[in-house]
């Protein structure tokens, strides 16, 4: 790393990736609730996956102990990850292929810059890649002349439409085929004039011209599910064989990984690779399981290279509470099971990171002032914790940060006034009678100022009763 | 058997017949309810909205009015969650670790409703009769923090007359999540729509829950719309006798 440690690590930096909400949650939300047609793609979308992974899930007799065995693994890959990462650049290293450190967002951006650079091409391919979004990677290439392209379709959907992915998993989830047929005419090269919505002619015009990219860009760019710390071997899971395209066709490979992706041994995908696809995608397994240990002498890349990114992670190691959020494996199960989620879509968390885990992850990573309004974009139903695959309490979690958000003034002096009459039981009489005589809510509510009106805008709010509990208890 | 009633503050101040159910019945079953009169409230809406410091006091006052009582009994499913999984953390964290085990202590000894009738009184059929339509939204908190499991419909089951409809998409939250109600009330509203969507396509005229701050939320939005469902605590229908007055106070 280039920098000099002076204490706490560093957050994510601004102005570079994307990680921070453009404006807060509840205006984003608002905006994207009044589109009829995401929150049917959406509803459509997350009810689909929900019903075909609680079904191969339902399949396994010892899926709690799956996710006890992840969750245990984890723990203990987080409290060792620095002997970890060494362990595996050195094996990464013996095996043929290259180890870099980027400490942000900018350093990462600028290495694999300059590896493209250095092979002289202009144009790089695309596994799907949470990582590469989350430093902006493609903005950085194309400002440095070279054409990033994305491979998984609906990443690819994403990038010809000039859009924003809104799904950990399914980038393009809100989207429907109509929509998707619009943007091929639009913005892919060499497009049938006479394309259909149909699902197949639509994959049939995406697999025409990737192919044809395939075969004519000599450098790949993915991100990584796995490391493992004792081999050296990168994996990357998928379902379309696009992602081994680009692992396998090019001459040059590099990996952009976050550090927490590590796994200390070969033994435990086999935990991983059984909780993944059927928390994911509701597969028992995903088609294609891709794995990379250096370089294979006449076999695949002969430059391998890999990128390993902190841009915010240590900070986040550093919480003790909030730390579980680097557990996750990026299945997206929380959000398919989300009420919020379901109804807002991924663009409203501002963030690459959406739903529970991206409320919890996002402002760890950039430190929660940059992303105040994430960890109250929960209802904290708890859904998102039951489906984990290793068990992160994101509902914990979102309390915790909640604490160390800004509050605003006076919401603070109103917690505190409520939390001093609370505290004297005589005071707190006072203040039922008081509601009771003062009808301070006047006509159901609809009088009351921000942010009350919020509540009153489509809720009555109920009448006090004759008498409070405790005045009847005294009478009886 | 003598059961100490934690009201909690929102069913003590606008639901006031959700706890004098739970008196009634408890009573009825032939056991002694006493109401520590120096309870107020749990401090969940404090912790849940990030100011759990705020909190400390209201849990200290909580486990010194409660911890002379063997049981504890609270017809709330969120309020008996906080009780559980947050008073001894809350307390932790604020660096009072002789607090912290009094509260999980306190913890041990506290039942939501559903729970303190099946799990420590042994009984399903409370002898009550409600002869209405009703379906039952089994709320979050009671669901997938306390894990009543079917414990409420059970004792649903057992009441004379009553007709009980299942809740489609039921585990779903309605979206109330107390401040969450507030600072993201659109998309609360949303999720609101779809549960009383939901509840009106049973064609009940009751939607039952074991939380009063829930039944505020969607009961909020049934009255708005006027849509003829009432909102009816469980404890109010376990309550209900074919003699007795039907809805207490």
């Amino acid at each position: 790393m280039t920098r000099t440690f002076l204490g706490m690590p560093a957050t994510a930096p601004r102005g570079v990736g994307h990680l921070r909400e453009g404006e807060p949650f509840p205006a984003a939300a608002r905006r994207a609730l009044g589109d009829p047609q995401l929150r049917r793609n959406l509803g459509h979308a997350t009810t689909t996956i929900r019903a075909k992974s609680g079904r191969v899930i339902g399949e396994l007799p010892d899926w709690q102990q799956l996710r006890d065995a992840g969750s245990a693994l984890k723990a203990d890959t987080m409290a060792r990850l620095p002997e970890l990462l060494e362990q595996l650049e050195s094996a990464v290293t013996a095996a043929g292929g290259t180890v870099h450190w980027a400490a942000d967002a900018t350093e990462a951006n600028r290495i694999v810059t300059g590896l493209v650079r250095a092979t002289g091409e202009q144009r790089v391919t695309k596994v799907k890649s949470m990582a590469t979004q989350e430093i902006g990677l493609n903005e950085a290439l194309a400002a440095a002349g070279i054409e990033p392209v994305e491979t998984d379709l609906a990443e690819l959907i994403v990038q010809l439409g000039a859009d924003r992915p809104s799904h950990i998993l399914v980038p393009a989830i809100h989207r429907n085929r109509a929509e998707i047929r619009e943007i091929f005419l639009r913005a892919m090269p060499g497009v049938d004039p006479a394309l259909s919505d149909e699902p197949a002619a639509l994959a049939g015009a995406a697999r025409a011209y990737l192919r044809e990219t395939f075969l004519r860009t000599k450098v790949a760019v993915s991100g990584a599910n796995f490391a493992v710390a004792e081999t050296g071997t990168l994996a990357v899971v998928e379902s379309e064989g696009n992602g081994r395209m680009c692992l396998t066709l090019p001459e040059t490979l590099i990996t952009v990984m976050g550090i927490e992706k590590v796994v200390p041994s070969w033994r435990d995908l086999e935990v991983f690779l059984q909780l993944l696809p059927r928390a994911s995608t509701g597969e028992r397994m995903n088609p294609y399981t891709s794995m990379w240990t250096g370089v294979t002498p006449g076999d695949g890349p002969q430059q391998v290279h890999l990128v390993l990114l902190d841009n915010g992670r240590s900070a986040v190691l550093a919480d003790e509470v909030g730390r579980q959020a680097l557990h996750c494996i990026r299945c997206s199960a929380c959000l398919n099971v989300c009420p919020v989620y379901e109804r807002t879509g991924g663009h409203a968390y501002g963030s690459v990171y959406p739903g529970p885990i991206g409320a919890v992850l996002s402002p760890q990573l950039t430190g929660v002032a940059d992303n105040a309004s994430l960890p109250y974009a929960s209802s904290l139903c708890g859904a998102c914790f039951d489906a984990c695959p290793v068990k992160i309490d994101i509902p914990s979690i979102l309390v915790h940060l909640r604490g160390r958000a800004p509050h605003p003034r006076a919401e603070a002096a109103a917690m505190a006034a409520a939390a001093y009459v609370m505290d004297r039981p005589r005071l707190y009489a006072a203040a039922q009678r008081a509601a009771r005589l003062g009808r301070l809510t006047g006509r159901r509510g609809r009088g009351l100022p921000p942010p009350l009106s919020g509540w009153a805008a489509s809720r009555d709010v109920p009448e006090p009763p004759p008498a409070t509990f405790r005045e009847w208890w005294a009478r009886r | 058997m003598r059961i100490a009633l934690f009201a909690t503050c929102l069913a003590d101040t606008l639901f006031p017949r959700a706890a004098i159910a739970t008196v009634r019945l408890l009573e009825r079953l032939g056991h002694e309810v006493v109401f520590p009169a120096e309870q107020t409230c749990c401090g969940q809406m404090h912790v849940n909205t990030g100011y759990a410091r705020d909190a400390v006091p209201l849990v200290r006052r909580h486990v010194r009015t409660f911890g002379p009582y063997d049981v504890v009994v609270t017809p709330s499913g969120s309020c008996a969650g906080s009780v559980r999984h947050q008073h001894a953390d809350v307390a932790a964290a604020a660096g009072d670790d002789r607090l912290a085990a009094r509260a999980a202590a306190v913890a041990g000894r506290t039942y939501e409703l559903s729970e303190l009738l099946v799990d420590v009184l042994g009984v399903e059929d409370v002898g009550a009769y409600y002869p209405h339509r009703v379906t039952y939204h089994p709320t979050c908190h009671s669901l997938r923090v306390l894990r009543v499991g079917d414990r409420p419909v059970r004792l649903l089951r057992q009441v004379r007359g009553l007709d009980l409809v299942p809740l489609p998409a039921a585990e779903q939250c309605c979206g109330f999540g107390g401040t969450f109600a507030v600072k993201n009330a659109d998309v609360s509203t949303a999720m609101l729509a779809d549960k009383m969507r939901h509840v009106l396509s049973t064609g009940a005229d009751v939607c039952a829950a074991a939380d009063a701050s829930c039944l505020m939320h969607i009961g909020g939005g049934l009255t708005r719309l006027r849509a003829g469902v009432r909102t009816v605590h469980i404890a109010e229908i376990l309550a209900a006798t074919e003699t007795g007055r039907e809805a207490p106070a």
